[in-house]
Formats: C-alpha cells, structure tokens, sequence
C-alpha cells in the first residue's frame, strides 16, 4: 500500500457528496485525492457538500471552516513528505 | 535574539511574535515549556522554532508521540499474534519499523508474515470481510485522537455480524502521562503547550487539573509555526502576570467540550486498563484502554495466548529520558550514531513524530546553522 501514515496527523478535506443509504459516509477531496470518509463522530451536526472536515485515520473529528482548511492544508504541503505519505496512505484506502 | 530564520510563511509575523514573547520574559528567569504532541515536535525542529524563542525559553519535548510509547513486550505479543495460523495483521505504516526484541513487523513481513499496512481501522475490517477464512487483527495504537475511530470500528464490526476480525488494543491516555511527567522529580516545568488534535476529541476541560492542582498554564495549539509561538506568547502572558488557566489558541478546531460522540464510543467499547506500559516511562496508572467484557469477541488479547512478557529496553537506549523531556535527542548516547531513523534503536527515531527523528531529519542542520551563526 505503500505510505507510512503518521498516527496523529489531521488532515482536511472538502466534503463532495453524502454517501446514499448510508448517512455517515462521505466522498471527500483531500488534496485531489477522492475517498469514501466516515463521518458517524460528527452526530448531530449537519454536514453536506462543500463543507470542510478535518480527517484522521478515515473519519471525521470536526468540522472546520474553509479558511482554517485552506491554511492547514498550505501547512501541511510546507512539511513534505510526511503529508505526501499521508496522501499515499489516504489513496489506498477502500473503506466502506 | 533572533539567530537564524529558516523559511516559512509569515516569518515576519513569526519574528514579531518572538519579539514579544521576549518583552515578557522575566530577566534572569528561565522558562521551561513542555509540548506534549509528536506534531507540535515536528513543526518545532522543522521550522527551527527554538531558534526564534529568547535562550531563557527552552522548548521541552514530551511524551505525545503514540507509536514512541508502545512498549517492546507489547510489539513482540503482536508479532506473536501476527504469527499464528490464518492470522493477517494489520497496522498503521508508522508502526511498521518499531522494534520488539526479534525486530519489527517489517522483518517479519519481509521473513513472510501476512502484516499489511492500512491507513483506517475500516481498511482492516474490510480486510476480514473479503477474507472469512482467516483471522484479521488490527494493530490498535494512538492516543483519543485514534481511540474513536477503533471504537467505532468495533461497533461497525459488531453491528454487521464480522466474527474473524479483532483489535490488539494499545491505545494510550494523554493525561496520566502528563501528571507522571508533573509528579517526575527530574524535571521542573513552566508550563505547557497542550496538544491539539487529542483535544479536538477530549476537549480543554480534563487539563484543568494542571492549573488548579500543579500551578502550570497550558494552552492548547494548533500545528502551524504561528499557532506554537501564539501559544508561547499566551502561556508567558500567564506567567507574567502570576495567573494558571488552561486557554485555547486553537479555538478554530477545537471546541471546549471536545467531541462527545467520540467521547462515548470510546467509552462504549473500552475502559480503563488498571495500569499500562510506557516504553521509557515505565507502568502507570489508568494510562491506558482495553477492550469492554461486551466486545471480548473483538478483542485480540483473549482471542490469542499472548506471552505478555516484559522486555527492557536496550541499555543504550535513552528514549525514556527524551521522552520525559529530561535529555534533548542528540544528548543521547546513540543519537545519530548507532540509532539512525534506518536503524533505529529507540522508537523515538522511528516516528516523525518523534523527537529523535525530527531532530535527526531537520533539527542538526538548524543547529549546526545556529552554531556557525553564533560563531562569527
């Protein structure tokens, strides 16, 4: 699978559609790559298309606003690889 | 003051920051800081952090680097697990080079195990479902950060009726692990710069105790170079005016109360462990999770016979002592020598959220920098 994924890093991602017939999975864009991300930790807040999240290990810890996500993202391309094995990581993931 | 400026954006911001934080430094006084995350680490040595901050504010490094803390005996049960019949373990990359006492899961997955790398607890379920006829165990580690998402990963499994899938949980607390540091005769601490994505799950609450019951502030930060110095300047704003509160620099992702949705399903499947390992740390109390009496179906501890011994760490190794912030990295014996992020000895080299590897993969460069500078 390659990537060696940092267990404590967040990653944002832009929600770009809700799963059908299962609530808490989205379609997220983190940083070009597409994932199915489980968002069932954020019950009880509203989240749909173009809202941004903040991600670990395949699910949704919070929701952030745009701004925050674009300047974390900006952050997270500055410290290289460790964000690059992330996305690795990220790519090969097929949850359900 | 300011020696060297390694380049990030809003270093001019960074600059003016630091100016401040030292109009707010006693004279003569010196400042010890701790922060306790594996990330704040790595921004730290990354950006050259330390080099902004006045020589009376000394950066410590603490224990919050969850795959720096899993103790050897812990690693060689789950390669034990990994190696029983029909077993495929599964793992976080970061947990891949973390040596036990016969190597890691990546000599054993070179020698021919099945241990696979995932990036969610949800790509190991998936794993057992498109392979019934063995048995998937997922390599549990973190701090709340991760504990929600294996917790739910349990309650997916149980609700869709998955029986060869299981977690060999090691999943860790932060705040047992900052009140040893707290009642450690070794280390006098200012205060702290609180971690920010545990608190995302936890919330600021639970961290009052160091403010009420020790005299410390902590702020809790976020991971970019201005959210560390912010939080610097907040904590030295306490300091000078004789106050200890628990503040949020990072209110913009992390809510006061924290997530509690994932606060009650870590609870739903796991308790507290009565006492835990930390590798350097040695056992403390309520430090750790393990799998509720509902879930034991889930749970890799009683599905296996674990030898569960207890192995010391290398004698060279003075992992403990970086990670309780008593020695910087390169103050170790074997930093950069016999321990290398390649090689390592010490989980501290392995992560890069590690002290060790940050300071090996960035930091001595900014340090010999430093010392050129001062030099001339």
């Amino acid at each position: 699978m390659g990537g060696e994924s940092e267990v404590c890093l967040g990653i944002p991602g832009e929600v770009m559609e809700i799963i059908e017939d299962r609530p808490d999975l989205a379609r997220v864009d983190v940083s070009g790559v597409r994932r199915l991300i489980n968002i069932g930790l954020l019950e009880g807040e509203e989240v749909g298309p173009g809202d941004w999240i903040l991600i670990h290990v395949g699910f949704a810890l919070s929701k952030i606003d745009e701004g925050e996500a674009k300047a974390a993202m900006q952050f997270l391309e500055s410290i290289g690889q460790a964000y690059a094995d992330e996305l690795t990581a990220l790519s090969g993931s097929r949850i359900e | 003051m300011v020696r060297f400026v390694d380049e990030f954006r809003d270093a001019d911001k960074a600059q003016a920051l630091a100016a401040r934080i030292a109009e707010r430094c006693e004279p003569g006084r010196e400042y010890k800081l701790m922060e306790v995350c594996g990330g704040h680490t790595h921004t730290i040595y990354k950006h050259g952090l330390e080099d902004y901050l006045p020589e009376t504010v000394t950066l410590v490094h603490g224990p919050g680097c969850p795959v720096c803390v899993i103790p050897m005996g812990r690693v060689d049960d789950a390669m034990h697990i990994a190696a029983q019949p029909d077993v495929i373990m599964t793992s976080f990359g970061d947990m891949m080079r973390v040596p036990g006492s016969h190597g890691s899961f990546l000599d054993s997955k070179a020698a021919g195990t099945d241990i696979r790398m995932v990036y969610s607890p949800l790509d190991a379920l998936k794993i057992a479902k498109q392979n019934p006829e063995k048995r998937v165990v997922f390599m549990a580690i973190g701090f709340e950060t991760t504990a929600p998402s294996t917790a739910m990963t349990v309650l997916r499994a149980a609700a869709d009726g998955i029986d060869n899938f299981s977690i060999f949980c090691n999943h860790v607390t932060i705040i047992p692990a900052i009140k040893a540091i707290l009642d450690s005769p070794d280390l006098r601490l200012d205060g702290f710069i609180g971690p920010g994505h545990v608190s995302t799950v936890i919330g600021c609450r639970p961290y009052e105790f160091i403010a009420r019951g020790y005299g410390k502030p902590l702020v809790v930060a976020g991971f970019e170079p201005l959210d560390i110095l912010q939080s610097i300047y907040m904590i030295m704003g306490q300091l000078a005016e004789g106050r200890c509160e628990v503040d949020n620099q990072y209110t913009r992702v992390v809510p006061w109360d924290g997530n509690l949705k994932a606060l009650q399903v870590i609870n739903e499947v796991m308790e507290l462990r009565p006492y835990f390992e930390w590798r350097g740390l040695g056992f403390i109390s309520h430090s750790a999770l393990r799998v509720r009496d509902a879930y034991a179906r889930f749970d890799a501890e009683r599905l296996f016979d674990l030898p569960g011994v207890r192995v010391a760490d290398p004698k060279a190794c003075q992992c403990g002592e970086v990670l309780k912030g008593v020695l910087k990295p390169w103050e170790c014996k074997v930093f950069g020598t016999a321990c290398t992020p390649e090689t390592p000895i010490g989980t501290c080299m392995v992560s890069p959220e590690g002290a060790c590897a940050a300071y090996y993969n960035f930091g001595r460069f900014t340090r010999t920098r430093v010392m050129e500078a001062t030099r001339t």
